[in-house]
């Protein structure tokens, strides 16, 4: 008995109450008749598009800047690289993996220069992170404005100058991950090649966490001061991780459009930061404690949620826009929730 | 002073308490009357602390699922759940882990969340929510609280430029400037002092209690409890082994109900045979710029396979000079290690010069707390030499079974009360996570060793351990070992030679067996006339 109630608590609390509510929406989905095996296949998809910008969070909070609030800068340096690879165009295979490898030199640039301005503002690297998503997402604005992109899939097809708000990959690298070693079980689709592919990342940041500059990192970001007393150098460890952060979100963003199909530019990459957080966050990372398996629960969990609600909230309130409301409600009040869990005691 | 009256101010009836499942606290039960004193001692691990902030109302308790058993204050049963409940009851408490405000000064500190306040035309107006600060009364006020403790510090100072010792102070000032308290707790308030800053505090408990004031003192000092307290309680493992009236008991008899068995307590071996004549460690002119600790100017040299002692009162710079050497705080003049010339303020260079710490800043300093016992001792040899690593092709993966392994050999040898190698060092007890830093120090197997305050809050036996332990690799592995400590009688047991430091230099160096009078105008800076 005791063993049980000790297993639920370390389990914690928020992630039974999501859990509850994610088989609520399950039961409600039964008896609307939804097709459950398309929302199960759906919910597949949609944990393992999103599971490296989780995976994202780790670095930062791991060498104690918080969550990085400027994964957009990430994004931005992700998507630069794919839409570089779709202008040569390259498909297929070879088409993804350069525009993997031109966002993580992106990323590593944009990170590392991300990182040097967090180093001058230790202690608030959350607020400033923030500003500085933001700032960097504007100023990429423009740049999509007038970036010399030629590839008629890219630029505007009237006036042949700028980059479109959503540029699909359909013609290029769509679903190359997704499909390999694809199978059914029944109706239900498992992605493999996705969730191969999310893991093996998963797998490497494990590595790198309990490599000397792993746990050097942590080091730094449970105790400055012993960390500085012990002869290690507090800014490059932090530089590492924060770059480390900036390029796996950079990578995610690939993985994201490959599934998703579409690159989405402009504005795109800030609305895309809070989700990430609030996943590692309900997964049960703390500001203190963080681990890989954080990231993966809690984007299991929230991108399952959020993926069946949508469904049965449409059927709840067929023509009417109260669906759209009621979307909007869940999803931001889950991640409302997650994010007021990140001061709490919880171990 | 034992007052008559019939209703305790605080009962503890039958608490427990348990960290998810080790139950660290049972069934304990004691009273506590108007102006008694009532000392609580144990060995590290216990439970003081932590009966101690079930007192309190620490958050910490609440969040580990709260604590069996009833408290009253005054007759009447208690919930308190937080500490703002327990201060609003009287109960005052000054932490074994210090809990000042950074940032703001000693006097800010003192009065913190008690700030007299000035009328203005907008607190008539629209109330007391609008009254301004009087911070001239801040200061007049705390000063004069200061002064009572007989320390001299200024309230102006900011709090995070205090040495340790004055921390301790600005603490204990914090609790006796609160006009009502009740009852006031004191976890280990003498750990970091000397005998005479010691004696300061004893006073002022002794103070407190003629004026009626209940006062609860934790401490490894059984020396304290025969000289100030009227009641002690042993606690072994979380149980109450023993209440009773100080008179009735000796020092050898509350050692022995801590540990439940005799005390075996090993002298250290004498030094056999002459040092060589080599040169560990040079100094010329060393300046430390630290905050509190100032160095201003010292020369020293210190031979291979030495123990030498560095002493004084707080504040004087006595820990100023290991934390230059170490690189911790900006330093100026030089440093030779073994006739090689040290890189300064490079604490990375003086750990690949094989020196290695223990600070007497144990939660700055000393440990990372969310990291295993294991973490915490390789991660210095992690860094400084590649210790503790598996190589695979590129890779280097943390070899856990060998951390695992070294954590169990020092939970051993250190008695480190845990539940194993994988508990965070935050929540070991304090006299454990001093422990591990000896311990992780020790793990850098360095030329020369510089602890400072080494022995701070652990028990006898344990501290028995670490000293015999130092002076073991000392004596078997030829480390030179620079021991800096506010208690006297450590450094004499300890050291070859025993510089006293006073005002940021070294006043004299001298032998162990000198007279305590000598040691005492020593430390007053009054060199003795040759
Ligand atoms: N937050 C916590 N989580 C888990 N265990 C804890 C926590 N705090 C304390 N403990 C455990 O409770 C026990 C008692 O600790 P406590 O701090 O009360 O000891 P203590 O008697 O004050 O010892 P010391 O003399 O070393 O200060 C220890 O074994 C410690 O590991
Ligand atoms: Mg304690």
């Amino acid at each position: 008995m005791s063993v049980v109630r000790r297993k639920i608590r370390e389990f914690g609390m928020p992630r039974i109450i999501i859990i509850a509510f994610i088989l609520l929406i399950l039961v409600g989905a039964l008896l609307e008749g939804q097709d459950m095996a398309t929302l199960i296949s759906d919910s597949l998809v949609r944990v393992g598009q999103n599971m490296l910008m989780a995976l994202a969070m780790l670095p930062t909070i791991l060498v104690g800047a918080g969550l990085n609030m400027g994964i957009a800068i990430g994004i931005v340096s992700g998507i630069l690289g794919g839409l570089i690879s779709v202008e040569l165009g390259l498909v297929g295979w070879g088409g993804l993996m350069f525009g993997i490898l031109l966002a993580i030199c992106a990323g590593t640039v944009g990170g590392f220069i991300y990182s040097l301005l967090l180093n001058r503002v230790r202690g608030s690297e959350m607020l400033i992170g923030n500003y500085l998503g933001s700032t960097v997402v504007y100023l990429m604005c423009m740049f999509w404005f007038a970036a010399p992109f030629k590839n008629p899939t890219i630029i505007w097809p009237m006036g042949g100058k700028g980059v479109r708000t959503t540029i699909p990959v359909s013609d290029f690298f769509e679903k190359v991950l997704n499909r390999f070693l694809m199978f059914k079980i029944g109706r239900v689709t498992i992605p493999t090649g996705l969730f191969l592919f999310v893991f093996l990342v998963c797998f490497l940041v494990y590595l790198f966490t309990k490599s000397r500059t792993g746990m050097i990192l942590r080091t730094v970001g449970n105790n400055p001061s012993y960390a500085a007393m012990s002869g290690i150098h507090i800014n490059k460890a932090r530089i590492i991780g924060i770059t480390l952060s900036t390029v796996l979100a950079a990578i995610g963003i690939n993985v994201y459009a490959q599934s998703y199909g579409f690159y989405q530019t402009y504005e795109g990459p800030l609305t895309m930061a809070f989700t990430p957080m609030a996943a590692i966050l309900l997964g049960g990372a703390t500001m203190k404690n963080v681990k890989i398996r954080h990231a993966v629960i809690g984007t299991f969990l929230i991108q399952t949620l959020l993926t069946t609600a949508l469904p049965v909230c449409n059927q709840l309130f067929p023509e009417s826009n109260l669906s759209e409301v009621f979307r909007i409600i869940i999803s931001n009040g889950i991640i409302l929730y997650a994010l007021t869990q990140a001061g709490g005691d919880r171990r | 002073m034992k007052n008559t009256a019939a209703t305790p101010v605080l009962s503890i009836c039958n608490v427990g308490k348990a960290f998810g499942e080790n139950w660290v606290l049972s069934d304990v039960s004691l009273d506590i009357m108007p102006g008694e004193i009532h000392a609580i001692c144990g060995e590290n691990g216990a439970g003081k602390s932590t009966l101690m902030n079930i007192l309190f109302g620490m958050p910490v308790i609440q969040s580990t699922g709260g604590y069996t058993g009833k408290i009253l204050i005054d007759g009447e049963e208690q919930k308190i759940t937080s500490p703002e409940q327990a201060i609003a009851k009287g109960i005052g408490m000054v932490h074994q882990e210090f809990m000042l405000v950074p940032g703001f000064t000693v006097g800010e500190n003192i009065k913190l969340n008690r700030e007299p306040l000035l009328s203005s035309l907008a607190s008539r107006i629209f109330g007391s929510r609008l009254k301004k600060v009087d911070f001239a009364k801040i200061s007049s006020e705390s000063q004069h609280t200061l002064n009572r403790l007989g320390v001299e510090m200024q309230e102006s100072s900011m709090i995070e430029t205090l040495p340790v010792g004055y921390m301790q102070f600005a603490e204990i000032a914090r609790e006796i400037d609160k006009e009502n308290t009740k009852v006031l707790i004191l976890d280990e308030p003498t750990a970091v002092l000397t005998e005479s800053e010691a004696e300061l505090v004893l006073n002022i408990v002794q103070h407190l209690s003629d004026m009626g004031i209940a006062v609860v003192l934790i401490t490894h000092r059984i020396q304290d409890i025969k000289q100030v307290a009227d009641t002690v309680t042993v606690l072994r493992d979380g149980k109450n082994v023993r209440t009773v009236a100080v008179k009735d008991i000796s020092e050898g008899e509350i050692a022995q109900l801590m540990v439940g068995r005799d005390l075996d307590l090993t002298a250290i071996e004498k030094r056999s045979g002459e040092l060589s004549g080599e040169i560990a460690l040079t100094t010329k002119n060393l300046v430390v710029d630290m905050p509190g600790e100032q160095v201003n100017g010292v020369d020293l040299e210190i031979r291979k396979g030495e123990i030498f002692g560095i002493g004084g009162l707080a504040g004087q710079g006595k820990v100023g000079i290991a934390n230059g050497l170490m690189g911790n705080y900006p330093t100026e003049g030089e440093i030779s290690v073994f006739g090689k010339p040290l890189k300064l303020n490079s604490p990375k260079d003086s750990i690949a010069a094989k020196l290695a710490f223990v600070s007497e800043d144990r939660r700055r300093m000393g440990f990372a707390p969310n990291l295993s016992i294991g973490e915490n001792i390789a991660a210095p040899s992690m860094v400084a030499h590649n210790r503790f690593f598996k190589k695979f092709g590129f890779f280097e993966q943390v070899d856990e079974k060998a951390v695992r392994e070294t954590a169990e050999k020092n939970i051993q040898e250190f008695q480190i009360k845990c539940t194993g190698p994988d508990q965070p060092v935050g929540t070991l007890s304090g006299g454990n996570q001093q422990k591990v830093c000896v311990a992780s120090a020790l793990e850098l197997s360095p030329d020369i060793l510089l602890v400072s305050e080494p022995t701070r809050g652990i028990d006898v036996g344990a501290k028995n351990t670490v000293l015999n332990t130092i002076s073991q690799i000392n004596r078997e592995k030829g480390v030179t070992v620079i021991f800096t400590s506010s208690e006297l009688a450590e450094l004499r047991q300890m050291c070859d030679r025993i510089a006293i430091v006073s005002q940021g230099k070294i006043v004299e160096i001298m032998k162990p067996d000198a007279s305590d009078e000598e040691f005492g105008l020593a430390m007053s800076g009054e060199r003795r006339e040759a």
